[in-house]
């Protein structure tokens, strides 16, 4: 308790259930950009059925954090509460508190398309868009958002500079994307939803339709990314997990909804996971 | 440093939806509405238009112009331009509906006052045009003649669209282009034409007769084109991995078709026939041609002439009587209730297996 009084900014962080940082005595860095993003007691319906039960996770800025898990346990329905995308599916419906710098982001009146912006995503495919360049697909965003920026090559050099793409098509910035191999343009859509700069980066598992080489440049753009934005990936990959995230949480569903069982540190969820069932999983016992 | 759990997770909130408008947004809509509407009456009154037609166009004007302005000053500029397309696309909608609406009240009401439960017990073959409509006569047998000349056509063409369309897509050979540039063009001949057809081919130099079947050959001619077209479009719409596992699977290219490839399409298939009978169920050109068109209620496709829908519909309004009239409308009624019926039918029959 004196612990906490002596750091009074933390008190609103500790309302929550869990908190990634908290459990691996993580603070956020100096650099940090927003507190990050909070979830507070999720939970989400398809129709009558409940598929994700009583989640609250936060993330800080500036960090990684790893949603791991056997298909069909929230996983991606939980990512994609935070960006607004789950209202898409006619019967969904949810409860809970998403937290964009300390705002609800499903509170009336607040306008959906500016949380997409603050809060973008890259899909399982990739899918750069058909009818656009490379250049066209990176600055897709701003065109669809009606943003104006002053200098359109620098943004679109730093965006796939920032996606570790740009040595590899800086001379083919006008040719089409659907040329790239399927690595280069997951790291094209990468560097597509940096332009409009999101202050979180959800992916749902990146890296699942890439081969290995593939998967490590997209590895390696995620840890470059890192250190300027918030990136919560959802990955089947364990140890893609262990290695690019600083945080890890674990989702089961035993047929029911799905929870979140443990959330903590990336290196104690892989070596010493408080609870039986993740330790099963993370030691590849089932799932 | 403590960590506690904000609602015990044993208590399950009640799921909500954020997305949907909140009371307060919809009462914005609906003030929206009825201050465009307040301005639209008040500039009707104040300049010289007038009549329903200025209040609806002057009203698709102010609608948009109000909302885009209101959001815009509530959301900003790109929100603004949002609203304005969508209220746009909803005018158009409503403008595209609003004739089917119209006729279909128009049909409602003054075909209704002929409904009566002799329409589906009796025919006409002893009811004059001149007898009282509530009383005298039926249209049974033209609905009777209507369901059996488009099931057979349906029997005729169903097997050859679907054969044609697997052709097209299956099995590809030499004359696929010239194939598919027939059943376009043919999806153009006006239904004369193939009434004329049957008449020149079939009634002349053979039967030397009327019957309803030969009515059933030209909407068949008609529906090809329709149902192969629609069936080219949606096989071409199954993943072509699917073809190659049937074949992986040592299947033989009918039985990989047979059992994969028109299950996996099956909905998209009853579409195709929905399609064809909705090009076909009001033709009345080749059925007054081919079909004799007969009075009394005829069972036998092959033999005699048969009454339909369109046939009874048409020989009404001919007659010229108000009686005859009022047959008319509500014939039209019937037809459309009984179209509307086999086409609710056709998609609970095609809809059942996919949507488990």
């Amino acid at each position: 308790m004196s612990e906490e009084r002596e750091k009074p900014e933390m008190e609103t962080q500790t309302q929550t259930s869990s908190l990634a940082g908290i459990a691996s005595g993580h603070q956020p860095s100096e650099k940090a950009l927003g507190v990050g993003l909070e979830a507070r007691g999720i939970h989400a319906w398809f129709g009558q059925k409940h598929v994700l039960k009583d989640v609250s996770l936060d993330f800080w800025a500036g960090t990684v954090t790893a949603l791991i898990g056997p298909s069909g346990c929230g996983k991606s329905t939980f990512i994609r509460t935070l960006n607004r995308m789950h209202e898409f599916i006619p019967t969904a419906a949810m409860a809970g508190q998403v937290l964009l710098d300390g705002h609800d982001i499903y509170d009336p009146g607040v306008d959906v398309t500016k949380i997409r912006l603050k809060v973008g995503m890259v899909f399982q495919k990739p899918n750069p868009f058909p009818s656009m360049t490379i250049a066209e697909n990176v600055l897709a965003g701003l065109k669809l958002a009606n943003l104006k920026v002053e200098n359109k090559d620098d943004l679109l050099q730093e965006c796939l500079e920032r996606a570790g793409l740009w040595n590899e098509v800086k001379d083919r910035l006008n040719t089409y994307g659907g040329a790239l191999s399927g690595g280069q343009q997951q790291r094209l859509c990468i560097a597509r939803s940096l332009a409009v700069r999101p202050q979180v980066l959800l992916m749902d598992e990146p890296c699942s339709a890439l081969d290995p080489g593939s998967t490590l440049k997209v590895e390696e753009t995620i840890s470059h990314l890192s250190s300027s934005m918030t990136i919560i990936i959802v990955t089947h990959n364990m140890q893609q997990a262990a290695r690019v995230s600083d945080y890890t949480a674990f989702f089961l569903s035993d047929g029911g909804p799905g929870e979140m069982i443990e959330v903590g540190n990336t290196n104690e969820i892989f070596s010493r996971p408080r609870d039986q069932r993740t330790e099963n999983y993370v030691t590849g016992r089932f799932g | 440093m403590t960590t506690t759990v904000s609602t015990p997770s044993s208590i399950i909130p009640e799921p909500r939806r954020p997305w949907l408008a909140t009371p307060r947004q919809r009462a914005e809509v609906f003030a929206v509405i009825f201050i465009a509407a307040i301005i639209d009456i008040s500039l009707v009154a104040i300049t010289p238009l007038k009549g329903k037609l200025a209040y609806l166009g002057l009203f698709l004007i102010i609608y948009p112009a109000l909302d885009y302005l209101v959001v815009r000053a509530q959301r900003g500029k790109s929100a603004g331009s949002d609203a304005l397309f969508r209220a746009l696309v909803n005018f158009s909608m409503a403008i595209a509906l609003l004739p089917i609406v119209s006729i279909l009240w128009t049909v409602w009401s003054r075909g209704h006052k002929g409904l009566h439960w002799n329409l589906f017990t009796q025919d006409m073959h002893s009811a004059s045009v001149t007898d009282p409509v509530l009383t005298h006569g039926g249209l049974i047998h033209a609905v009777i003649g209507s369901i059996l000349i488009v099931v057979a056509a349906l029997v005729v063409a169903v097997p050859l669209g679907l054969l044609t369309a697997i052709y097209l897509t299956e099995i590809q050979g030499k004359f696929t282009r010239p194939i598919k540039f027939l059943v376009q063009s043919m999806s153009g001949v006006p239904s004369i034409v193939a009434g004329l057809f049957i008449l020149a081919a079939i009634v002349y130099p053979v039967t030397k007769t009327f019957n309803g079947f030969e009515g059933s050959l030209a909407l068949a001619i008609l529906m090809i084109p329709t149902i192969a077209r629609t069936a080219e479009e949606v096989l071409l719409l199954i993943p072509h991995d699917l073809r190659e596992t049937g074949l992986a699977l040592g299947g033989t290219q009918w039985r990989t078709v047979q059992k994969i490839i028109l299950p996996a399409a099956r909905s998209g298939l009853v579409t195709a026939m929905i399609l064809g009978v909705a090009r076909v169920a009001g033709e009345t050109a080749p059925i007054v041609l081919l079909t004799g068109g007969g009075d009394t209620t005829n069972w036998n496709l092959f033999n005699g002439p048969m009454g339909t829908l369109p046939f009874y519909i048409w020989k009404g309004f001919g007659a010229g009587t108000d009686e005859s009239f009022q047959r008319a409308w509500t014939g039209i009624l019937v037809l459309l209730v009984v179209v509307l019926v086999l086409f609710a039918l056709a998609r609970f029959l095609g809809g059942r297996r996919n949507s488990k």
